[in-house]
């Protein structure tokens, strides 16, 4: 078990100190979400009503922009290779990686939903709502697209094929996740419903991710 | 490859020799367990049985495996949490370097607070060789081992390995270059069609697939 | 011929050979006596006249759509499991074919949108499904060009089918679930419960091409890149093989110990 600790500490602190950080991530978050009045006007009410979705599609973007680089960084300097050969369980690694991932950058992303959730007008339960959705929903967006990152770790530009690949896997993730957001009150089953579907997603997440991106790693060191 | 066969015992070198691109480094990687092999078998005889071959071997590739951001201290211990020691078999347990030592031995305890991004090419072959000293495992895989060293650190090194070889470990090394190194065999790999264009351009399946290897320490 | 005979790529191209004429004959008189019967025998729906008729190109594509992706899945299990380059062969081959007839089928269902829904594009959950699986091909296509290796591109390829295929059922439900809450009840299906024989007839008969069509267009893009392959595979060996006369000065003579 140490070494899952060690593996998180180091996986933790890179993701933190290269290209900076979780502040990149939650910058972008940011400029995506400042994009949207521009394009669809200043209308507070419009926007309060599309609001769980900016932040939901701003969340997917900013998750994916991050992750070309999960596996790639490892495979450039030669560290895939030891991590594949020692003899501990890919699927552990990877998953260990992920968690790592998702602490320094996802997380960052919750945090600053909040304070996102003004610039779109939302009230305070809405706030709620998103922030919770995205705790739970986003974790599978990066479980999922680690099975993009190793597929495409052996690519020079391999972000963009990334994108196309996980985008259509995150469909559903998206669709309940905003589904959840918007519904009525919190305790009501329009939330429970969506929600309970969206754990079921970050779960189903947490089995496929690792086992496919696994199997895509020891792929790319043939 | 087609026909790799051979044996290494414990205390001996095996060093593979061959023109570029024969596979001397697919060999390797194959022993790594990183490249699936088409058909054969790689054992090591008096090893744990539960573990595979790639377990009790360190694999020295052409990368570093160093992350620029982290020091030269943190990237050691997390190597060393994170392999796993392999017993020698045959009651010959190797204590392990602390790392501290295995920096000293190596020279480059000076930099030990430092970012691994700030030292040179030779001391970043050094630093990835540390690896090898403070895990202890029986065999050693080393992929051109001393490409880009100067010739202080290639004596350094290669007595490193004759340490490793008295002390009843097993090395594999592909090279190009002369090794001096104590209790030594040889393995010449001359160049055959791989077996995936094999496939498609011979209209024989019983040629595909006929790679027999073998290694027993 | 047992499975293991058609495995050697030899062997497939030369049963390739013999069965294709007869496969395309089958293909064009199914699609032929297929048309006749959709544009001649079939009536005319008495609301929306005329333009039934696209639903004889529309639903084999569809369900075709759906096939070849089944093909790329069962392919992508003998890759991964058998390793076999044969099955890496039928995956790629799949790929661009369920591309296109994915694309017939969201031309086919536009075009009869305009008229029934007075647009030609309405989110509705089938259209949606289908768009999203032709993001995933085309994905799919793309990481087939991005790896020059064929064997790690199949390899990878396969993953990611198989992921796609667990995912295409949760897409699925997850889209019908989504279509539902926002525009309850509004669907418009083309197969009601009951379908009269006379437009059930031409219907199947145009699915039966399809399926004649798909096989042939699949074995002979197998064809084609096996073709490919074995290229890549001379133009490899004439890349590694030492002419003679250097041979002797360059290079040592080969020792023994290994072949």
């Amino acid at each position: 078990m140490n070494w899952m600790k060690c593996l998180f500490v180091r996986e933790y602190q890179l993701a933190n100190r290269v290209g900076g950080g979780a502040l990149i991530g939650v910058l972008f978050f940011l400029a995506v979400v400042t994009i949207f009045p521009f394009g669809v006007g200043p209308d507070m009410i419009l926007l309060a009503r599309i609001g769980a979705a900016i932040l939901w599609i701003g969340a997917l973007l900013a998750t994916l922009l991050g992750l070309d680089r999960l596996f790639q960084a490892d495979r450039e300097d030669g560290s895939l290779e030891l991590l594949v050969m020692s003899g501990r369980p890919l699927e552990l690694v990877v998953l260990v990686k992920c968690a790592a991932h998702w602490t320094a950058t996802g997380l960052p992303l919750v945090l600053a939903t909040p304070i996102l959730s003004l610039f779109v007008g939302l009230d305070f339960e809405s706030i709620v709502r998103v922030t919770l959705t995205l705790l739970v929903g986003a974790p599978a967006l990066t479980l999922l697209g680690a099975v993009g990152a190793g597929v495409t770790v052996s690519m020079r530009r391999g972000g963009v094929l990334l994108s196309i690949l996980v985008i259509p896997l995150a469909i559903p993730i998206l669709i309940f996740g905003v589904s959840a957001a918007m519904a009525g009150a919190i305790d009501s089953n329009n939330f429970l419903v969506p929600f309970m579907f969206l754990c079921a997603l970050t779960l189903f997440g947490l089995v496929v991710g690792p086992l496919a991106a696994a199997a895509a790693l020891r792929v790319s060191g043939d | 490859m087609n026909h790799v066969d051979f044996e290494v015992g414990s205390g001996e070198a095996l060093i593979v020799q061959g023109p570029n691109g024969v596979g001397k480094s697919s060999l390797l990687r194959v022993i790594a367990g990183l490249v699936a092999k088409a058909k054969g078998t790689i054992e090591l005889e008096g090893g744990m049985p539960e573990r595979s071959v790639a377990e009790h071997s360190h694999y020295f590739g052409h990368l570093d495996a160093l992350k620029p951001l982290q020091s030269v201290l943190e990237n050691l211990s997390f190597w060393r949490s994170f392999f796993e020691a392999a017993d020698f078999g045959d009651g010959k347990v190797r204590e392990s370097m602390s790392e501290m030592e295995a920096l000293e031995t190596l020279g480059i305890a000076h930099t030990a607070t430092l970012p691994a991004g700030y030292l040179s090419a030779g001391q970043r072959r050094r630093l990835s060789v540390a690896r090898l000293l403070v895990v202890p495992r029986p065999v050693w895989l080393l992929d051109e081992p001393t490409s880009a060293l100067d010739k202080a650190s290639e004596e350094v090194l290669l007595g490193l390995i004759a340490d490793h070889i008295n002390a009843g470990g097993l090395v594999v090394a592909a090279t190009h270059l002369p090794l001096n190194l104590p209790n030594t065999r040889y393995l010449n790999l001359s160049p055959v069609t791989t077996e995936s264009e094999h496939m498609f351009a011979s209209d024989d399946l019983d040629d595909y697939f006929d790679e027999d290897e073998q290694g027993e320490g | 011929m047992t499975l293991y005979d058609l495995a050697n790529p030899t062997r497939f191209l030369k049963l390739v050979k013999i069965v294709l004429p007869w496969l395309i004959a089958a293909t064009v008189i199914a699609l032929a006596v297929g048309l006749y019967f959709a544009f001649f025998k079939a009536p005319e729906d008495y609301q929306q006249g005329q333009t039934v008729r696209i639903m004889f190109v529309h639903v084999p594509s569809a369900q075709l759509a759906l096939m070849c992706y089944a093909m790329m899945a069962l392919s992508s299990v003998g890759s991964l499991v058998w390793k076999h380059p044969l099955a890496d062969v039928s995956a790629k081959a799949s790929a661009p074919i369920g591309a296109a007839f994915t694309f017939l089928a969201l031309f086919s269902g536009a075009v009869w949108g305009k008229p029934m829904w007075g647009a030609f594009w309405v989110w509705d959950a089938r259209l949606t499904s289908f768009l999203v699986l032709f993001i995933m091909y085309l994905g799919i296509i793309a990481l087939w060009k991005a790896i020059e290796d064929p064997i790690k591109a199949a390899k990878v390829n396969a993953i990611i089918t198989l992921v796609g295929v667990i995912n295409v059922v949760i897409i699925k439900f997850s889209v019908e679930w989504w279509n539902t809450l926002h525009q309850p009840a509004s669907i418009i299906r083309a197969d009601g419960p009951a379908i009269h024989s006379s437009i059930l007839i031409p219907l199947g008969l145009m699915a039966l091409a399809f399926v004649f069509l798909f096989v042939t267009l699949h074995l002979m893009s197998m064809r084609n890149e096996i073709m490919r392959r074995r290229i890549r595979a001379m133009r490899m060996r004439a890349a590694s093989v030492v002419p003679a006369a250097s041979s002797s000065t360059i290079t040592k003579p080969a020792p023994a110990g290994a072949r």
